[in-house]
């Protein structure tokens, strides 16, 4: 994996956002105050347009411009999350030309830690964390148990996927949807949702890549 | 050509401009108070840095006008950072208003109490730092609506936040340095306290679709000021029997003392219209006296505000005499004047 697959995960990220901009501004309707989604595109929008404009440089680098491009054009919570979060994982690669599985475990460790960080989240507060930290986890465990890249990483993606659908009856602790108290149970976290479309995402780049 | 959805009508050319094209009709409509930076997105003081003053900034989400843009000016905010629509400012923003005011005494952020705030702000301040310039910060937490425990983001920021910029700005231009006016900033968050009422939810105008539906009869209590619904859904009743929630609610939160002086603020929430927030402030009037306290000054008006959202805030403030003083101090900015 190198530069190209940042670029390409990057571009999918884009892609999706857009295609699933209305759901997310759906469901942080009923819980927040309605512009994930908005929010989400627009960062990415700028991302790839900033990531196009620079074709020589590492993959550690790239993470780290699409990461400075989210704090600077997303606000809200999810662009300085996000913007840590892939800053975090590209100080990780330095400026080395490619990188596997093992070190992408460690870009994607580096973002949850970030994000744990800056948002002061654990499991179960009805987050973006309840989607990553799993996926991470379980990346971690497929790869060091021998299993290639790709299906390490479609099983990140499922459990993504299941830490995303796990939000739906947590009562949220973080963020604008915790003023609801109990009203927020019974919803999905759109962060949790964002989370689980970028990691899959990612598995597509991959695939493409190898 | 205005834009209409089924949810809306707003007098928009394209929705994704609102925010920029309204700051420069607000720079364009007070040109001797502020100006408007379109490419920081900031609205400044027209005659900052002033040399030797504190200076005092805000930003957060646009949809809370006048809030911030309109409190800038003599006595007030020297500059604001307004975000798109209900979603906070980013870093460079704060970071070029806070380098744009700078007047060598140090730089006041005022900050509300929302994840995306906060955040942005505390990455703003970390490089505001980086290029030598003291800064302090202040979050504004008065909600009494949201339990303030481990287990939520803590009491959302709203009325107070107008009230300490109107203050700790008085305070930043008579002179106070750094450590005063962030202290003034703080007194007036500790001795305030909020709580709001939604009769309508609002319309975003990038999703052109309200955030939330309130059946008939029905209206939300503990609502913050992004179109969020509140902490609980109530039959509609008199304005008497919500004021007595409303006043309940802060009184019971804020336990000032017997015979205390307070600033009673009645907040229009963008959609309400003067003559219902001059109806709450009488009820409001009666009950604090009634409790045994003296709305000794008040403000009524739509002053930080959720688009079109139909409903109120009351503010409470508990007074001394320097925050009197402050509060009776000039001020001239785009949405508040006297004296000046």
């Amino acid at each position: 994996m190198d530069a190209a697959t940042i670029a390409t995960w990057m571009h999918g990220i884009d892609v999706v956002m857009r295609e699933e901009k209305d759901h997310l501004v759906q469901l942080d309707a009923a819980i927040g105050d309605g512009d994930h989604g908005t929010n989400m595109t627009r960062g990415f929008e700028a991302v790839v347009q900033a990531l196009d404009a620079d074709s020589s440089s590492p993959p550690g680098k790239l993470l780290i411009l699409a990461g400075r491009t989210l704090v600077g054009t997303v606000g809200g919570a999810s662009g300085p999350l996000w913007g840590s979060a892939l800053r975090s994982g590209g100080r990780v690669l330095g400026d080395q030309p490619t990188f596997d599985g093992v070190q992408l475990v460690e870009v994607l460790a580096a973002a949850l830690a970030s994000v744990k960080d800056l948002g002061t989240a654990s499991v179960g507060d009805k987050t973006m964390v309840d989607a990553l930290e799993p996926a991470v986890e379980t990346l971690r465990a497929r790869l060091s148990g021998g299993a290639s890249v790709a299906d390490a990483l479609r099983d990140a993606g499922d459990a993504a996927e299941a830490g995303m659908r796990s939000t739906i009856p947590l009562q949220a602790r973080k963020g604008r949807a915790s003023y609801l108290g109990e009203r927020s149970i019974g919803h999905q976290d759109p962060g949790a949702t964002s989370t689980a479309l970028i990691i899959r995402a990612l598995q597509r780049a991959v695939a493409q890549a190898s | 050509m205005a834009v209409e959805t089924t949810h809306m009508r707003k007098f928009l050319n394209e929705p994704a401009k609102v925010v920029k094209e309204s700051l420069a009709g607000l720079a364009a409509a007070h040109p001797d108070l502020v100006r408007y930076d379109a490419a920081a997105q900031i609205i400044v003081r027209r005659d900052a840095p002033r040399k030797g003053k504190v200076a005092l900034i805000s930003g957060g989400g646009s949809g809370h006008e006048p809030l911030h843009g309109g409190f800038v000016g003599l006595g007030m905010l020297d500059a604001a950072c307004p975000g798109e629509v209900f979603t906070s400012p980013v870093p460079a923003q704060m970071l070029a208003a806070t380098k744009a005011v700078d007047g060598g005494a140090g730089v006041v952020h005022i900050v509300k109490n929302y994840t995306g705030d906060v955040l942005n702000f505390k990455l703003a301040a970390e490089d505001a730092a980086d290029e030598g310039i003291k800064v302090t910060s202040v979050v504004i937490d008065d909600d009494v609506a949201v339990q303030d425990s481990l287990y939520t983001a803590g009491r959302r920021g709203v009325g107070a936040t107008v009230l300490a910029e109107k203050i700790a700005g008085a305070a930043a231009e008579g002179g106070a340095d750094l450590a005063k006016v962030t202290d003034i900033v703080k007194r007036v968050n500790d001795r305030a306290r909020s709580f709001g009422v939604a009769l309508s939810s609002c319309v975003p105008p990038a999703s052109g679709k309200p955030i939330f539906d309130l059946p008939e009869g029905q209206i939300e209590l503990g609502i913050g000021i992004h179109g969020e619904p509140g902490r609980k859904r109530a039959t509609l009743g008199h304005a008497a029997e919500i004021v007595d929630v409303m006043v309940e609610a802060v009184i019971s939160d804020l336990k000032p003392r017997s015979g205390a002086k307070l600033l009673a603020f009645v907040n229009g929430m963008g959609g309400t219209p003067l003559l219902e927030l001059y109806l709450l402030y009488g009820e409001v009037d009666k009950k604090l006296r009634a409790a045994g306290v003296e709305p000794a000054r008040n403000l009524v008006g739509s002053y930080i505000t959720s688009l079109e959202m139909a409903g109120a805030s009351l503010t409470v403030l508990e007074l001394d005499e320097e925050l009197t003083r402050l509060w009776d101090a000039p001020v001239h900015t785009p949405a508040l004047r006297w004296g000046a």
